[in-house]
């Protein structure tokens, strides 16, 4: 069984714009609002956090305290922009173009290679675009990734030939995602790596690749980890970064200064915080990155446990729609996809507030929605686009 | 796997799903409960740690109190000092880190530039001096010494130097009016040290790096009053140490002032007439020594003998106390502690300890007395005493024949305490006392006059003197007796036999210790503090007051008023009518006795006020006689003493009489002068507090002791050769210095012609 036959469904007669958009089977009553709502708020009570973390920053923001804030809400709006558009192409559209996204995406992560890129805490994964913009390829080779890796495997599954993937569609697969990841580790971005590797390994589980894939993948990443401590391939600051997770005590005043004050700044919250712009510690810029990397500790210690939980529950209810939705999709192709958008989110933000709570070694990772920044923020809302779509499409008797 | 589900996925691909749904949960859930953790149970902890990491103090110094006189005359004050300060936390916020407001500012005070900044930079390990080494929040003093034309230029172009401040602090100053430096009495302040920052941090009054702590005399014994409480402002700040907000501020309140009993014009007289006493015992030819008088220290004290009061306090040598204001220099600070300048920071009144000679002998009547002696029997003053070979001769070996225990303390008979000092040493047992206490009624009677112990007065590290009783002398013999036994030799020289005495029996009494103790020598030490609380008391009836000098703590703002009211530690073993008859005998001293040349016979207003005196010439081993003088009239106790300044009338004599004619404003020819009184009687009121707190304080001027001097000059004199009516005894043993009454002639005379000049 395909899913083309659905392809195009509910389309009515022609109505007024407005009712037609809300009319029975219409695309918006079939969009999966709790993903659309939480992801809003995300995106708004993030730039209430960064806009907390970066008004008295003079020497980031230009003397204009809404600098960061206005940013963040167009890179908001261009986001959701991106996922209307993702949305009205549908994720089966898409899947014809992924060979033109795909190498795109590798092309721009090869020249940060270049001396295009630029360097901005350690990692050589930025392109000055000019103008005060910057892009991060790698955010969008996650998509790209995702999409690669699901139109390789699910192929032959969603036309009906095999059950599950065979040993060659899957290696294929792998490699199609190794040479991005090749170059991402070459940045050196290990953060972005993490995050890809645990895409690949979502991929896989819900491709239904054989079991052997599934150990093989884990094991030769317990391997690669070991390689890349063993052969001193890391920089002194990701060691440094280790150690610090390893001994909170150590060196509270350099390597431990930023995970030490990020728990200082979160525990200090308490139940409901400082209030909105009243935190010491954001105020008195105590922890650095915060509009990015750390923007969860503005959370948790002006918005206290009530604001830091909403969080982590408004990512809980993305993450958990969306496995409804692999679950109910008719295709593996769409199964595949949301899978891989729901290895990316849970580990993204699992690592990243994790670091900022001291149970996960620090890794340069923005919160979804959350943290500042424009190419992570537009590769999340494509990545809901892309769920929204395989919601949409599927069979109304679902 | 015929079952394939409407959704066309296989069971495996389901199962996976659902496994990633429960992983997701349960990271979610993870950082949930880490979340719950740090914030909920472990919350408190880390709030407690954001305040400290972004909260910090600035102390502003509290105005410390004044120490003023009886009648409110300021004897240590604040001055205001121009004091232009940098504030780091603003010039760091320039661009070049307030280098171009430095140099202008450098420019302005006439400083070099580099010298400005050195001044504001923080010391570490490797920035040596200049630096400072106080809170960054602090305002850095770049000097305290600016002329107002430059702190107006800095404050009317403020906006040409932020960060920098122009403003009056105050400063401690040692006012000395009229001359009274009263050092010693005040003591000094000196920078506050690492260990009592540490302790003060957390009470409620933090000490400033820059504080000053009182270390001596009044500023210790009143620091915490005087200190008053420093202000605290707690100030948020960012990861930088910029300011940005204010979290509390408590203001500072300024230290209570100390109005103290000291009469600033009677302290300069006093301070006066012992350097000028001193000074004369060097013109003085020592027989004894064949060298001239070294009188290398003294004390006086005037003392409210019905209060214990004290009206004046001297002690030589003596500084200047302002050496100490602005941090005492290398130099000065050697110069005050060395041995050369013979300590003039030791207080001697209360830190100066010597044998009393004869002024001991109404603790030794009072003994006799109370041992059954009756006051007015008949005792043998022969020229000698002899005990076991031994022979303990009269002062020039004068005899009075059988006379009684009032004519003994007049004319100072040795050999009268001699017998009855033996007699109740043989009565208690001799070398060997029988098992059970022996009465010791001699030394039982210096202890329940108060001596071996602290008088309590209210100034730091008095010492206690000695009662070398049986108790000591076994303590002392312990501490002692081998190097004894190392350098005693039976037939050696003098030392050394007595070393081998000291070796064989020092733990016991022996008889030849009770008989020199009867008259203050041997090894009793004495303050004169003590001796003016003694005097003081025979003159007050009985009671021994606890010195003061304090006498009200006034709160800055004139509100509260503590008074400090006498205390006492204790009554004179003496009953009232033996009280009376010592109180007899010691005003026929300065009438016929030994002190009637200095008095009496000096033109002393006897009648109107009866003046009552003991003289004592203390032996000291290898040393020249200690004077002492001690006297007391309705109203005040005054007792002096001069170390290796030769007798007790002769050296001190003159100073405490010249001490009394201020006082009563007694004119040479005897007339009382009220308008020359400085204190005929002792100042009861407390000076005049306005409503502000303000004190109202009459002022001194000029030099109360050469005025007092002066207005004694073109009276009528006395006959200044008449004859003494009696021989001042120095105590001791072996060398009855007949040459000492001609000298004592001679000095007096001279003493009246510096009086007429």
């Amino acid at each position: 069984m395909t899913g083309n036959s659905f392809s195009v469904s509910g389309y009515g007669p022609q109505r007024a714009g407005w009712t037609r958009l809300f009319a029975r089977d219409s695309l918006a009553r079939r969009l999966d609002w709790p993903i659309l709502l939480s992801a809003i708020a995300l995106s708004l009570i993030g730039s209430a956090l960064v806009y907390s973390a970066t008004r008295n920053r003079t020497e980031l923001n230009e003397g204009d305290p809404y600098y960061f804030l206005i940013r963040h809400l167009l890179n908001t709006g261009i986001g959701f922009g991106l996922m209307i558009g993702t949305v009205w192409l549908g994720h089966r559209t898409l899947r014809t173009a992924v060979p033109i996204l795909y190498g795109l995406s590798v092309f721009l992560v090869l020249l940060v290679l270049t001396p295009l890129g630029a360097t901005i805490n350690g990692a050589h994964a930025w392109i000055i675009i000019g103008g005060g913009f910057s892009l991060q390829p790698s955010e969008f080779v996650k998509v790209t990734i995702i999409l690669g890796m699901a139109m390789l495997l699910a192929a032959r599954v969603d036309a009906g030939d095999k059950q599950y993937p065979d040993h060659r569609t899957v290696l294929q697969a792998l490699g199609l995602a190794t040479v991005p990841i090749l170059v991402v580790l070459l940045m050196p971005d290990l953060g972005s790596v993490m995050v890809m590797v645990i895409i690949v390994l979502g991929v896989l589980l819900a491709s239904g690749a054989s079991n052997r894939w599934i150990f093989g993948l884990i094991g030769v990443g317990v391997a690669g980890a070991i390689a890349v401590w063993q052969l001193g391939v890391l920089d002194e600051y990701q060691i440094n970064r280790f150690a610090a997770f390893a001994n909170p005590e150590l060196d509270p005043a350099g390597v431990g200064y930023n995970t030490n004050q990020a728990r200082i700044a979160i525990g200090s919250g308490g139940l409901t915080g400082s209030g909105l712009f009243h935190g010491s510690q954001t105020t008195g810029q105590f922890v650095p990155e915060q509009q990015t990397d750390f923007v969860f500790t503005v959370a948790g210690e002006e918005l206290g446990f009530v604001g830091g939980g909403l969080i982590i529950l408004l990512l809980g209810v993305v993450l958990w729609r969306a496995c409804r939705i692999a679950r109910e999709t008719t295709e593996l192709y769409g199964t595949v996809v949301a899978a891989g958008i729901i290895a990316w989110f849970a580990f993204q933000s699992f690592e990243n507030i994790g670091m900022t709570l001291g149970i996960m070694p620090v890794a340069g990772l923005p919160l979804p929605f959350v943290s500042y920044g424009g190419s992570s923020m537009f590769a999340v809302w494509v990545a809901v686009g892309l769920l929204q779509s395989i919601r949409v499409q599927r069979p109304m008797s679902a | 796997m015929t079952n394939i589900p409407e959704t066309g996925r296989t069971p495996r691909v389901q199962i996976r799903l659902v496994v990633i749904q429960i992983l997701v949960l349960s990271l979610l859930g993870t950082l949930g409960g880490r979340l719950w953790y740090l914030q909920i149970r472990e919350g408190d902890a880390y709030a407690r740690e954001a305040s400290g990491n972004h909260v910090q103090q600035v102390v502003e110094p509290a105005v410390r109190g004044s120490i003023l006189d009886a009648r409110g005359v300021p004897i240590a004050d604040n001055e205001t000092r121009l004091v232009v300060s940098a504030s780091r936390t603003e010039l760091l916020k320039m661009a070049d880190d307030g280098e171009a407001v430095l140099t202008k500012l450098a420019g302005v005070l006439g400083m070099k530039p580099k010298e400005v900044m050195d001044k504001v930079r923080l010391c570490d390990a490797q920035t040596p001096q200049p630096c400072w080494n106080g809170s960054p929040y602090q305002p850095i003093p770049v000097t305290d010494e600016a002329t107002p034309r430059q702190a107006l230029q800095i404050r009317e172009r403020a906006e040409d130097f932020p960060g920098i401040t122009a403003e009056p602090q105050a400063v401690r100053r040692y006012t000395s009016p009229g001359g009274a430096n009263t050092a010693q009495v005040l003591g000094y302040l000196s920078p506050v040290t690492d260990e009592e920052i540490t302790k003060a941090q957390d009470t409620d009054s933090p000490y400033l790096r820059s504080d000053q702590v009182g270390r001596s005399g009044l500023e210790r014994e009143y620091d915490k009053q005087l200190r008053g409480k420093a202000g605290v402002t707690r100030y948020e700040v960012d990861n930088l140490g910029r300011v940005i907000g204010e979290a509390e501020a408590d203001p500072a309140q300024p230290g209570d002032n100390l109005v103290t009993s000291i009469d600033a014009r009677v302290q300069r007289v006093a301070e006066y007439e012992l350097n000028e006493a001193m000074k004369a015992a060097r013109k003085q030819y020592d027989d004894n020594t064949g060298e001239n008088y070294k009188a290398d220290s003294g004390s006086v004290v005037v003392m409210e003998a019905k209060t214990g009061r004290v009206v004046a306090m001297a002690s030589n040598p003596t500084y200047d106390p302002n050496a100490w204001v602005g941090g005492i220099s290398a130099g000065d600070y050697a110069q005050l502690t060395g041995k050369d300048s013979n300590y003039p920071l030791l207080n001697r009144a209360i830190q100066g300890q010597s044998a009393p000679g004869s002024i001991f002998k109404v603790v030794s009547t009072a003994a006799a007395v109370e041992a059954g002696y009756p006051f007015n029997g008949n005792y043998d003053c022969s020229s000698s005493y002899s005990v076991g070979g031994q022979v303990f001769q009269n002062f020039e070996s004068q005899s009075y024949g059988p006379i009684d225990l009032g004519r003994a303390l007049e004319v100072s008979c040795d050999t009268v305490f001699y017998r009855l000092a033996h007699s109740e040493w043989q009565k208690d047992g001799g070398i060997n006392p029988e098992k059970g206490e022996p009465n010791d009624y001699f030394y039982q009677a210096a202890h329940d006059f108060g001596l071996g112990a602290e008088t309590g007065i209210d100034l730091p590290n008095e010492v206690t003197g000695r009662v070398p009783d049986r108790e000591w002398k076994q303590s002392y013999w312990e501490a002692n007796k081998d190097a004894w036994c190392k350098t005693g030799k039976k037939d050696g020289s003098y030392v050394e036999k007595i070393a081998y005495e000291n070796c064989l029996e020092g733990n016991k009494m022996r008889a030849g210790d009770e008989i020199n103790y009867s008259i203050g020598q041997g090894d009793t030490l004495v303050t004169p503090i003590q001796m003016a609380t003694v005097y003081g008391a025979i003159a007050n009836g009985g009671t021994l007051y606890d010195p003061t000098v304090g006498k009200a703590i006034v709160s800055a703002d004139g509100k509260n008023v503590s008074e400090i009211e006498p205390t006492s530690h204790g009554k004179l073993p003496v009953s009232k009518k033996t009280l009376a008859e010592m109180d007899e005998a010691l005003a026929g001293v300065a009438t016929r006795g030994t002190a009637a040349w200095r008095f009496a016979q000096d033109g002393w207003p006897q009648e109107e006020i009866p003046m009552h005196a003991k003289t004592g010439t203390a032996e000291v081993y290898g040393k020249q006689t200690t004077s002492w003088f001690a006297t007391y009239t309705e109203d005040y106790t005054v007792v002096m003493n001069i170390s290796q300044g030769g007798t007790g009338s002769g050296a001190s004599g003159p100073a405490v009489r010249n001490i009394y004619d201020a006082l009563y404003g007694v004119s040479d020819d005897g007339e009382i002068n009220p308008e020359n009184a400085l204190l005929p009687t002792p100042q009861k009121s407390l000076p005049k507090i306005k409503t502000d707190g303000s004190i109202t304080a009459p002022k001194v001027k000029g030099d109360p002791a050469k005025e007092q001097r002066a207005s004694q000059q073109g009276e009528a004199e006395s006959e200044p050769t008449q004859q003494p009516a009696a021989v001042q005894t120095p105590a001791a043993v072996q060398t009855p210095a007949t040459g000492n009454r001609d000298t004592r002639r001679a000095r007096r005379g001279s003493s009246r012609r510096r009086r007429r000049t």
